[in-house]
């Protein structure tokens, strides 16, 4: 992958919340992109898939360059496959709490199943194996959730809950994707996205160009680096970029300079 | 399992893996792709399946929607294990034709069909399916409008013609050796002893709504609920999803159902706006977990422009794969619009699924119409006029046409997501005529 832009280093400060957000267009390149550098990158990664079954993540993984399912027999991956799962946990009832017991339950007051799921995957190791390197929470995508009945307060709670456990406990980082529904008024989503955008370190914001449709340009990242726990007089850094995705990776460059227009 | 694993992990092979019954009773939904190795056998088993082939782009194995230009808009056709929504367009007239296609496709290719209605009995409704085209007929017709071509159409006879100009592979009518997609005559009905032969399941809500209720209150509303128990029952008994080793199903199941969310099925959000707002998305979420598990492909039409509260609209177009808008031009302004008069209604791909990809297929066209023509039913691009076109057709003198093409052409080019703003501009146009 091309984003060479960002200068990530997991020997650095860790304890991120990374937020992915998509205007208008599909950012679920994105999601690919951190769970490919998360693999590669020797973490343990917990994802909770929500949107796509494991296969699609498996095949798009091949092409940027790991396995999901070596990843997942070999420990390092822990997989929620949510739309498996929900049908598990709908028609049949469960001995025990399932992460997605809210499908079940006409009011879920909270996402606390899934969060104790959350901190079971990544609970660190001890018996002195394959160590790996910080513990990475995933989430494709936390709209979903809304749709699914939780409120917009829930859900914040969760993300809340699991920034103590991975994020300050563990040292580890947690990226997430959310839907700007834009000009519909989903009032739910708003405060799930201002209430996320505040906690984060770093917003990649992919958005459709305002000119609509385009061959050759996809979209538009925005990339915006913050520092929510300390105020600062610095303003926070920003970039835009434009992107086109190919086949295996996902070519950036500055506004008005695609192949194409050049 | 094993075999999946490792044709799964092999070096260089994009993942191209083949889902037989599998170790784990669930058949997950797994690309299917050319492939150099493992279980051919298998995968000749899948690619026989009828009525079905793979994607050129990702191997994803496809069914027809029933109508040959929207699979070439879709990429090829509908993805087994997804979602296609369409909605639907103000009277339900051409969204219930492209229902009865895609049942009608069912037939044809031999599918087993699940019909889900709240307002008709999907008896009658396979009773007015429309008679597929067969191929010396057609040939015949089509060379006889091609002669009959500059006279005056008749209104009388529904028409419905399918040309999509871009595409230059496309022929102009049936491919006669094709076993994928068929076209169909509106205006003739299915024979009896097709549908009497074909398998198929009805879901009527009216008559399943009296039992009693089962599971935990969740807040799904009643009909969904029973719906979904129905289809996850029709799945599960007919091995559809692989789990059942006394059953290997060879065989798509083709799930149509028909005004999902509109009032009949018990739900509210087309009544209120501050309805049950979850019943619905939590319905296409569990359906969509249903249909990646099993070897089934569903069509749903859904009456979005009745929904009062919009963000449940966004909500259900991001849990469905694939979303197509259909928008008629009866009762609006559009329809005595001459710039309009050849087409019955736009059509809007509002979404398409990046399905074990990055990327997808995507037509650069966005601005299609929709007609019905003699027999097929047709999508093309919205002409570009030039201004003696347009001269002609709206027979105004060469100064006034000068304003109203460029008002035209801006209503043209524009994506047409509103409909507001469109005819606003229009009626602007108008009102230099009518000065």
């Amino acid at each position: 992958d091309q984003l060479l832009n960002r200068p990530r280093s997991l020997s650095g400060p860790s304890g991120k919340l990374t937020l992915l957000c998509d205007a208008n267009t599909d950012g679920s390149f994105l999601v690919h992109h951190f769970l490919s550098f998360y693999l590669k990158a020797n973490c343990k990664v917990c994802f909770v898939a929500l949107i796509q079954s494991f296969s699609h993540y498996n095949i798009v993984g091949q092409k940027l360059g790991v396995s999901l399912t070596v990843a997942r027999e070999c420990g390092q991956l822990v997989f929620l496959e949510g739309l498996k799962s929900s049908v598990d946990v709908f028609f049949r009832a469960q001995a025990e709490p399932h992460p997605l017991q809210f499908l079940r339950e006409a009011n879920a007051e909270n996402l606390q199943p899934l969060y104790e799921f959350v901190r079971e995957a990544l609970k660190p190791v001890d018996d002195g194996e394959a160590a790996w390197r910080c513990p990475v929470l995933l989430v494709d995508d936390l709209s979903v959730l809304l749709s699914l009945g939780m409120g917009a307060v829930a859900v914040l709670d969760f993300i809340h809950y699991c920034r103590a456990t991975v994020c300050w406990e563990r040292k580890g980082n947690i990226v997430a994707l959310v839907h700007d529904s834009g000009d519909t008024e989903d009032e739910e989503n708003n405060i799930l996205l201002n209430g996320l955008s505040h906690q984060s370190h770093l917003i990649l914001r992919a958005e459709g160009l305002a000119t609509g449709f385009c061959r050759d340009v996809h979209g538009q990242l925005r990339i915006l680096w913050r520092t929510p726990s300390q105020p600062t007089t610095q303003r926070d850094q920003s970039l835009t970029y434009q992107y086109k995705i190919q086949d295996k990776s996902v070519s950036f460059f500055a506004k008005g300079m695609s192949p194409a227009v050049l | 399992m094993a075999a999946v694993a490792t044709c799964g992990t092999g070096a260089g092979s994009t993942g191209s893996v083949v889902a037989a019954g599998s170790k784990n009773h669930v058949t997950s939904f797994q690309r299917r792709g050319p492939r150099a190795s493992g279980s051919d056998s298998s995968y000749s088993r899948l690619v026989s399946i009828a009525g079905t082939r793979p994607s050129v782009r990702n191997g994803q194995l496809l069914v027809s929607t029933g109508l040959p230009a929207l699979d070439q808009l879709l990429g090829g056709g509908l993805a087994v294990g997804t979602v296609l929504l369409i909605e639907e367009d103000k009277y339900n007239i051409y969204s219930s034709l492209l229902f009865k296609y895609f049942l009608a496709e069912g037939i044809i290719n031999g599918h087993t069909l699940l019909v889900a209605s709240a307002k008709e009995d999907p008896a009658d409704i396979l009773q007015e399916l429309p008679a597929p085209l067969l191929d010396d007929n057609f040939k015949k017709d089509f060379d006889e409008e091609a002669c009959n071509h500059k006279t005056a159409e008749s209104n009388i006879k529904m028409k419905i013609a399918w040309r999509y100009q871009l595409l230059p592979k496309m022929e102009a009518g049936p491919v006669s050796s094709s076993r994928f997609g068929h076209y169909y005559d509106a205006s003739k009905k299915m024979p009896q002893e097709l549908i009497e032969a074909s398998k198929w399941h009805g879901f009527f809500f009216p008559e399943k709504s009296s039992s009693t209720l089962n599971i935990e209150p969740c807040s799904l509303t009643h009909g969904y609920i029973k719906l979904l128990q129905f289809i996850q029952n029709i799945i599960y008994e007919e091995g559809f999803d692989g789990s059942n080793p006394q059953k290997k199903q060879k065989n798509i199941l083709r799930i149509g159902i028909q005004n999902l969310g509109s009032p009949l099925w018990g739900d509210d959000i087309c009544c209120t706006e501050n309805g049950n707002s979850h019943s619905l998305t939590k319905f296409l979420y569990v359906l969509r977990g249903l249909l990646r598990t099993s070897l089934s492909a569903c069509m749903i039409t859904m009456p979005t422009h009745l929904i009062q509260n919009k963000a449940i609209i966004s909500r259900v177009t991001n849990l469905s794969d694939t979303v197509v808008g259909l928008e008629s031009f009866i009762g609006s302004e559009r329809e005595t619009n001459p710039l309009y008069k050849d087409y019955h209604g736009l059509i809007h791909i509002r979404q398409i699924p990046r399905l074990n990809n990055l990327i997808y297929d995507v037509s650069d066209v966005k601005d299609l119409a929709f007609k019905l023509k003699r027999k097929l039913f047709t999508i093309e691009e919205e002409k570009e006029y030039t201004l003696n076109d347009l001269y002609k057709r709206l027979h105004l003198p060469p100064d006034l046409s000068d304003t109203v093409s460029r008002s035209s052409k801006q209503d043209l080019a524009e994506p047409s997501k509103l409909l507001g703003p469109g005819c606003g501009v229009m009626a602007g146009g108008k009102k230099h005529l009518d000065f």
